[in-house]
């Protein structure tokens, strides 16, 4: 999907031509490297280069929203091997931005990194992506190349004293990898399951060594914040949550797609860029960050602002960005099943309550929506999430829980109705309407 | 030191530790599943939450450092609230089965399920069910009880050395399994079954044959290799049915090879080559089963007579360094009495010429937990994880936490530990790569060699090594270790004073691997001839007209096993006391006295850091076995023999030791000999192995272990040069001779046939066949040179 439409577009600056503006040539036109140049030249210093970024207060474009500027203080100054990890592995269902940055724009990353890289003392990057976007992966290498050639990557960059390599790196496709400490093991060769923390990837990261590891949003936000200026790059978005975001609205708009926006843009112009419900329906629930984020009724989320603090001041979290839009055909206890089997079937398994309680959630949820749902059902999946929350060695546990909890706190007549009358509140041929995946069949019988 | 306060008491701790170290330290217990003291941090089971304060979520102990002032609450509300949701989730697809769960009534899972568990379960979907994995003979699954602790996988990896066994899947579909058609085959595998909190992983051979409460335990010791390892003998009705380790930190730690574990199933064998339960005379040719006065009276007979018409020297007494302190002492004290000096345990030992100029008794010089304290660290000649698994385990942890450890051997088996270098030579250039390193060191060093190793010099391989174990920081510890290769050498002496010269110049340590259970015992025990009397090779070398055979099977355990058998077929009277019986035995005995195995009678072993170990019987004699140092007693009273007084076997050991001391005194491994460097073998010269599972006449009948990949049939291994010299693929049926006896010639009997086999771990012109075993038996010497013909 690209990008349909952008206020203040910065990461989107070099989309405007499909596949066509990638290159090294094009990214050069539009000021790329230009950032890199001039902190090698002037020979920036660590801490100023990262007091810039502190100034600027990106927070971490990956989901949880951490300051980028402090992660990168955290990296101890002296240790002699030290690596700067993107995670490209984007797994959260609904979000999609990560593989178009790639696409349209990797120079921007790889430049990020570079300065990341230059930043915390590290000579080597790698960055991990996504199993099922190969062709990015392919593209991510073209651009690599490209970089090296161009004296961007590798011994005394430009002539300066700083040398660093990239690498790229595909998984095969499991969402846990893209939990930062899974993903490590992954890069190592080991399979894909989060490390207990402390330790943090800042002391004992991939190979042992101090890693940073951030989002591809959030490395590619790098070279356009230097350019602007920290304090002027705050200043697109609002107090404590600056800067521009991308957001990937899927679900049930009339132009689902990536769209930049500066944040504390209101969720309603978000939704009009997107063109609007499709059919012209009623809204009925959106998801604000991805699937793991509690979903939020309409009327709470008109209300809201695209930005971490007003999201979370709703219930929710602003998390990848991911933007799911429900509209009335909806069966909530349908789309609770669906995204409870994912998190089923995501759970690395190291941990008892995660491993134990995704599987249990499933087959409760499944069994309401199947008509064998019992009185005390809710009130189990309440508790069995209970349970998991705050429990496990990482938040895949917590990721599972928040639909359960929210599904059933904003929508509890519909799963009640489910248990009472072993059917769906929404009318099946309604739902039939909404659904594209329906419509279509439906055409076909038409024919 | 940290100070914090768990459940309102406080207590100091050293940094770093973690949350559950700190409660243990206090006596509190807090439940775990996944963490356990010796293997890695997972942190996965969640068992182990506590409340923490000022943290949000319960925090698990297990991984949660402290700090200083932190305050920790394993009961409030939080933490139980937090452990019965854990255990209930443990529970949800946990069969429930435990009347017919072999772990029955000693699972964690079990034990904690009561105080966290609930009585029903609000889970009413259908349980996970896990296929069983197929580990091989020694350990049994049942995977569906399986609660993903991964502790299995991280011993095998950690401990053992090997990554065997991993999580395959992920989600509810997790599950612990070998790779694709591999079994756990490492000497330590059983480990795995104590470490398993629940009934996932059972003892195989063990299996349904008893409820854990209808067992009876007894401290023991390991009969097995030099460390002693200690015991819990469980049985039922007086036989021995399981092994499991009692935890000693000095000696196995919480660890037992698999040895250790199951040789016990020896203890019970029966047949033709099983348990020997009745005496037995053989008259006219012909074995009768006898009582006990007329056996003995035979063999005192025997012995006497033997005695008068060609002296006492005309006896031989063969000793088994497996035997008991005890049971030695009586021994040597018999033969000594009817004039004999011809006493020896050393059976697989080949040079004999420090004897005599020994300040004392060989030993490990130093503690065993020492071992694990070392920083550089030289192994001579040592199949060491073969033959001593745990001491190759210390070193193993060692190596992970930055000592530097080297290898002179002549194969090059995966120790499964980081080595820093290593020097693979032919067994008759051992000596002289010693002497190299020698010279080497003391270059470094800036000091002179002994002169006479100046001729060898010191190549680049001697030189790595050297640079290695001078490279320590000041206040390193050094050590160098001889193994069973070494002390079997015949040029074992050579390889003493060199390791004595290289200690002391490296300002460390050295010591020998003590091969059997009373390596040092025997010494302790006197069972070593002086003066005339001929050691364990001359006296089968030059045949006696009498033996006395304790505990041993001369044609496998001595280091000529072929000389041993013809030796002792031509003797005129051979008295055997022995657990077992087998046909080589009923060919060449007079008498054979049925004694009890280790685990029927009280005893004492030595341990090769010269620890004295007392055990009792963990059973009563089998059939009419009576323990070897009462029967040892009558013969000394019947032979009117002086000093055989003695009303139990401790008064033997008291004597034996002068009193019960915990660590026997006057050890000490310094030798005054001149080392000699002359290299005597030339061609294809054997390297001689002792399998694991064929070590002693215990383990060679244990079912389990000999159906173990451990227990393969020798083969003539041989790395892809000499293969080629000799004109040999991998695979080719081979036949093998002893050097100088041609296949058409006399001599027939030492050859073996045998399959040749590529081991590019081997120098070159080396034959490598094991020891030890029925099939190479005929062979004859472990040293010795070979040749070798495609058939
Ligand atoms: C189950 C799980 C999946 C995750 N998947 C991703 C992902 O696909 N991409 C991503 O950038 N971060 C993901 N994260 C977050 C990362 O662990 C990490 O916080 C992030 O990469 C840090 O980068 P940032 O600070 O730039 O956001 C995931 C976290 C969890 C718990
Ligand atoms: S919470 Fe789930 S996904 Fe995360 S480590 Fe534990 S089992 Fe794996
Ligand atoms: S088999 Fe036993 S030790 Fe291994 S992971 Fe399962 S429960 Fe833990
Ligand atoms: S014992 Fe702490 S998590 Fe398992």
């Amino acid at each position: 999907m690209a990008l349909i439409d952008t206020i203040n577009p910065l990461l989107t600056t070099g989309w405007g031509k499909g596949d066509a503006g990638w290159s090294l040539k094009d990214y050069e036109a539009r000021g790329g490297y230009a950032q890199l140049k001039r902190i090698l030249t002037s020979k920036m210093s660590q801490d100023d280069l990262i007091a810039e970024v502190k100034k600027s207060v990106l927070r971490g474009r990956g989901g949880a929203g951490f300051p980028t500027g402090l992660k990168w203080s955290f990296m101890p100054k002296a240790a002699p091997e030290k690596y700067v990890v993107c995670n490209t592995d984007e797994g959260e269902p609904g979000t999609f931005k990560d593989r178009d940055l790639l696409r349209f724009d990797p120079h921007s990353t790889i430049e990020g990194m570079i300065i990341a890289g230059y930043a915390v003392g590290a000579k080597r990057g790698y960055n991990y992506i996504h199993g099922e976007i190969f062709e990015i992966y392919q593209r991510f290498e073209a651009a690599l190349d490209e970089a090296r050639a161009a004296g961007y990557l590798g011994e005394n960059i430009l002539g300066s004293e700083f040398s660093f390599d990239l690498f790229a790196h595909h998984g095969w496709g499991a969402y846990i990898c893209g939990e930062e400490t899974g993903l490590l093991e992954s890069i190592e060769g080991k399979k894909g399951q989060p490390r207990f923390k402390p330790p943090f990837p800042a002391n004992f990261g991939l190979y042992g060594k101090p890693t940073t590891i951030n989002n591809t949003e959030t490395f590619a936000a790098i070279p356009f914040i230097l350019g602007m200026g920290g304090e002027a790059y705050l200043n697109l978005g609002k107090p404590n949550n600056g800067g521009t975001k991308l957001f990937s609205v899927s679900g049930h708009v009339n132009r689902p797609g990536n769209y930049e926006v500066p944040m504390g843009t209101p969720f309603a112009k978000l939704l009009e860029m997107a063109g609007g419900m499709r059919g012209g329906r009623k809204l009925k629930a959106v998801i604000p960050g991805g699937s793991s984020a509690p979903v939020l009724p309409a009327d709470v989320m008109m209300d809201c602002t695209m930005d971490y603090d007003s999201i979370a001041k709703a219930g929710s979290m602003l998390g990848s960005g991911a933007v799911i839009v429900m509209d009335e055909t909806v069966c909530m206890v349908k789309a609770l099943e669906r995204l409870s089997y994912f998190y089923y079937e995501e759970s690395c398994g190291q941990c008892t309550p995660c491993r134990e309680g995704t599987g249990w959630l499933y087959r409760v949820v499944h069994r309401i929506e199947h008509g064998q749902g019992r009185q005390e059902d809710l009130d189990l999946l309440n508790r069995v999430t209970d349970n998991m929350m705050g429990k496990t060695i990482c938040a895949l546990a917590d990721a599972a829980a928040f639909p359960v909890r929210s599904f059933i706190k904003h929508f509890k007549s519909e799963f009640e109705y489910h248990v009472e009358h072993k059917k769906c509140l929404v009318d099946p041929e309604v739902q039939r309407a909404g659904s594209g995946f329906f419509r279509a069949s439906s055409a076909t019988e038409a024919a | 030191m940290v100070e914090i306060e768990i459940d309102g008491t406080t207590l100091q701790v050293v940094e770093g530790s973690t949350i559950i170290e700190a409660a243990h330290q206090m006596g509190t217990y807090i439940p775990h599943f996944c963490y356990h003291k010796k293997l890695s941090i997972a942190a996965n089971c969640r068992m182990c939450l506590v409340q923490v304060e000022k943290a949000p979520k319960p925090m698990p102990a297990c991984a949660t450092p402290v700090a200083n002032g932190m305050k920790v609450f394993t009961h409030s509300e939080l933490a139980v609230k937090a452990q019965k949701a854990v255990m209930e989730f443990l529970l949800i697809n946990h069969p429930l089965d435990c009347p017919i769960c072999d772990q029955g009534g000693e699972c964690q899972l079990q034990d904690l399920a009561v105080g966290y568990g609930e009585s029903a379960s609000q889970y009413e979907e259908e349980k996970r069910v896990v296929p069983d994995k197929d580990l091989g003979p020694l350990v049994a699954t049942d995977m569906t009880r399986c609660i993903n602790c991964t502790r299995c996988i991280r011993f095998t990896a950690e401990i053992a050395g090997f990554m065997e066994l991993g999580q395959s899947y992920r989600g509810e579909r997790a599950e612990v399994m070998p790779f694709i058609g591999k079994t756990v085959d490492t000497e330590l595998s059983g480990n795995i079954i104590d470490l398993c909190p629940v009934g996932a992983l059972t003892s195989k051979p063990f299996r349904f044959s008893a409820r854990t409460w209808e067992l009876s335990r007894r401290k023991s010791v390991s009969p097995h290799d030099g460390l002693g390892s200690n015991l819990i003998m469980q049985t039922k009705h007086h036989r021995v049915l399981r092994v499991l380790p009692l935890e000693n930190e000095a000696i196995n730690e919480c660890w037992l090879t698999d040895k250790e574990r199951y040789s016990y199933q020896g203890l019970n064998s029966e047949g033709d080559n099983g348990r020997l339960t009745k005496p037995m005379v053989k008259q006219g040719g012909e074995w009768k089963e006898v009582d006990w006065n007329v056996a003995l009276d035979y063999a005192a007979h025997a012995l006497r007579d033997v005695a008068k018409t060609h002296g006492g020297s005309a006896i031989g007494g063969l000793l088994s360094p497996h035997a008991t302190l005890e049971e030695m002492y009586l021994a040597q004290k018999l033969l000594r009495g009817l004039g004999s000096e011809n006493i020896d345990f050393r059976l697989r030992q080949s040079d004999f010429s420090a004897d005599g100029k020994r300040k004392g008794t060989p030993w490990l010089g130093m503690k065993i937990a020492e071992i694990g304290e070392l920083d550089r660290v030289l192994v001579v000649g040592s199949f060491l994880r073969k033959d001593h698994p745990l001491i190759a385990q210390r070193l193993r942890q060692s190596a992970k936490r930055g000592a530097q450890v080297s290898v002179l051997h002549s194969a090059d088996d995966d120790l499964l530990i980081k080595l820093e270098a290593r020097a693979i030579v032919a067994p008759s250039q051992l000596p002289a790569q010693l002497a190299e390193v020698v010279n080497a060191v003391a270059a470094l060093k800036g000091v002179a060699a002994d002169p006479a190793l100046a001729k060898v010099g010191a190549g680049d391989t001697a030189k790595k090594i050297a640079a290695s174990l001078v490279s320590g920081s000041e206040g390193s510890k050094c050590g160098v270790l001889l193994g069973n290769f070494a002390q079997q050498h015949p040029q074992a002496a050579t390889l003493n004073v060199l390791a004595q010269q290289l200690a002391r110049l490296l300002g460390g340590r050295f010591g020998f691997l003590g091969e059997a259970a009373n390596s040092v015992g025997g010494y302790v025990a006197k069972a070593i001839p002086t003066g005339d009397g001929l050691n364990a090779a001359a006296m089968l070398n030059t045949p006696r007209q009498a033996y006395v055979v304790v505990g041993a099977e001369p044609e496998l355990d001595c280091a000529d096993g072929a000389q041993a058998l013809a030796s002792l077929t031509q003797a005129a009277a051979v008295v055997v006391l022995s657990p077992f019986k087998s046909q080589a035995m009923l060919d060449y005995a007079a008498v054979l006295l049925p004694v009890s195995p280790f685990s029927e009678t009280s005893g004492s072993f030595v341990n090769t850091e010269g620890r004295v170990q007392s055990f009792y019987a963990a059973a009563k004699p089998l059939g009419e076995s009576r323990p070897a140092w009462k029967v040892l007693r009558v013969l000394g009273n019947l032979l009117k023999v002086e000093g055989f007084e003695q009303n139990s076997s401790e008064e033997v050991r008291d004597e034996a030791l002068g009193g019960a001391p915990e660590f026997v005194s006057g050890l000490e491994n310094a030798v005054n000999v001149a080392p000699n460097l002359e290299a005597a073998a030339n061609g294809l010269e054997r390297v001689a192995d002792v399998p694991i599972h064929f070590a002693d006449s215990l383990v060679r009948r244990a079912p389990a272990l000999q159906k173990a990949a451990d227990s393969a049939v020798p083969s003539a291994r041989m790395n892809a040069a000499t293969l080629v010299k000799h004109g040999l693929l991998a695979g080719d049926a081979v036949k093998v001779m002893r050097s100088g006896i041609q296949s058409d010639g006399a001599g027939d009997t030492a050859q073996v046939t045998l399959v040749a086999q590529l081991d590019n771990g081997l120098p070159d012109n080396a034959l490598r066949v094991a020891a030890a075993h029925a099939d190479t038996q005929a062979l004859g010497a472990m040293f010795s040179v070979l040749s070798v013909e495609k058939i």
